[in-house]
């Protein structure tokens, strides 16, 4: 997915850390890793510790951080739009309009991390990067905790203790779609992007489901 | 034994009513050690209620409490998850030091995020759901 952007830019000192929030493991990840043919990391994160420690939500979502290792862009939505939402179900197709506004989106957000991989622009200050933080709430941390534990049990022979501690997570967690898509897929592939998915997006009514970028 | 899934990795100790353990235990599975200030990581000791200590016994379901992070359990109460604190979390988010991480690639390497300390590094999810 980033490796044209990679490619353009790793005599540049700049680094892709691709991770996958993939609760099935290595293997089930594979494929796509392998048809990505990267040259950057590609690192698989079992039980979404990632989204744990960077307070993350949704995939894809990126964080920018500098050569002394410090976040100057917290996690946002990177490249990606609503249009989906708007899509023709049945024929799985968007508008002409819509696939055009779509990829000029998810091209002006590859352009500003080429233009702070180049001149340093969209670095956030460190006071507006610390306003853009999520907070993480005592819901937040208890949902990781049982959502580790949830994938540990399935992973361990107890599929219906571990989606009960998933579905808990979820629920203390509602804002999370990595939480409740990773659980429906550990229940059955698919399962993540089916009805229930759907209804779930209807649900948010005016509010996002890809939060865009404010660059 | 029971299992305890914690921010240093998983481990079985050895526990009953609860998560009390000996304090070799409690280190084991925390990182954590018991002094007579109470548990202590480097030079930070969190002060125990006098019911969580008894002789070399910790009840570090109580400790973790008391540092604010979640304690949650498997119904059958042999597998175990001690949690980060949100406090703890909100804090290191707004140093702004990215926290680090160790990950394996597909095939098992390990990589470490400060190894790429010197580059600007673009850290990005995806999933295959």
């Amino acid at each position: 997915m980033w490796q044209a952007l990679y490619d353009e830019l790793k005599d540049k000192g700049f680094m892709v850390v691709a991770v996958a929030e993939e609760g099935r493991g290595a293997e089930h990840a594979r494929p796509w890793i392998e048809q990505a043919k990267s040259t950057y990391w590609q690192l698989i994160d079992t039980d979404h510790r990632l989204s744990d420690l960077y307070n993350l939500v949704n995939v894809p979502q990126a964080i920018w951080i500098d050569e002394q290792g410090r976040i100057v862009r917290p996690p946002e939505t990177a490249g990606s739009t609503d249009h989906f939402r708007r899509m023709d179900l049945k024929t799985r197709t968007m508008s002409p309009e819509d696939q055009a506004e779509r990829l000029a989106a998810r091209q002006a957000y590859l352009d500003a991390v080429r233009a702070w991989v180049t001149t340093g622009r969209y670095a956030l200050p460190e006071g507006e990067a610390r306003a853009a933080l999520p907070k993480v709430t005592q819901e937040i941390a208890e949902a990781h905790a049982r959502f580790r534990l949830g994938v540990w049990l399935r992973a361990h022979g107890d599929p219906v203790e571990g989606d009960r501690q998933m579905n808990t997570a979820s629920a203390l967690h509602p804002d999370s779609w990595s939480m409740w898509r990773q659980a429906a897929d550990l229940d059955e592939v698919g399962k993540a992007s089916g009805p229930d998915f759907w209804k779930r997006v209807q649900a948010l009514g005016d509010r996002p489901y890809y939060p865009p970028p404010k660059l | 034994m029971t299992i305890i899934l914690s921010p240093t990795g998983e481990h079985k100790v050895s526990t009953h009513d609860g998560l009390w353990m000996s304090a070799a235990h409690a280190a084991k599975a925390t990182g954590w050690t018991l002094k007579p200030e109470g548990m202590c990581l480097a030079e930070r000791c969190v002060p125990l209620p006098a019911t969580a200590v008894k002789g070399d016994e910790v009840d570090v379901a109580a400790f973790w409490i008391k540092l604010g992070g979640p304690v949650v359990a498997a119904e059958n109460g042999e597998v175990w998850a001690l949690g980060a604190p949100a406090d703890e979390r909100n804090a290191a988010l707004e140093g702004l030091a990215a926290p680090d991480f160790t990950l394996p690639d597909v095939d098992g390497t390990p990589r470490t995020l400060s190894q790429l300390r010197g580059k600007k590094v673009f850290l990005a999810t995806w999933a295959s759901w």
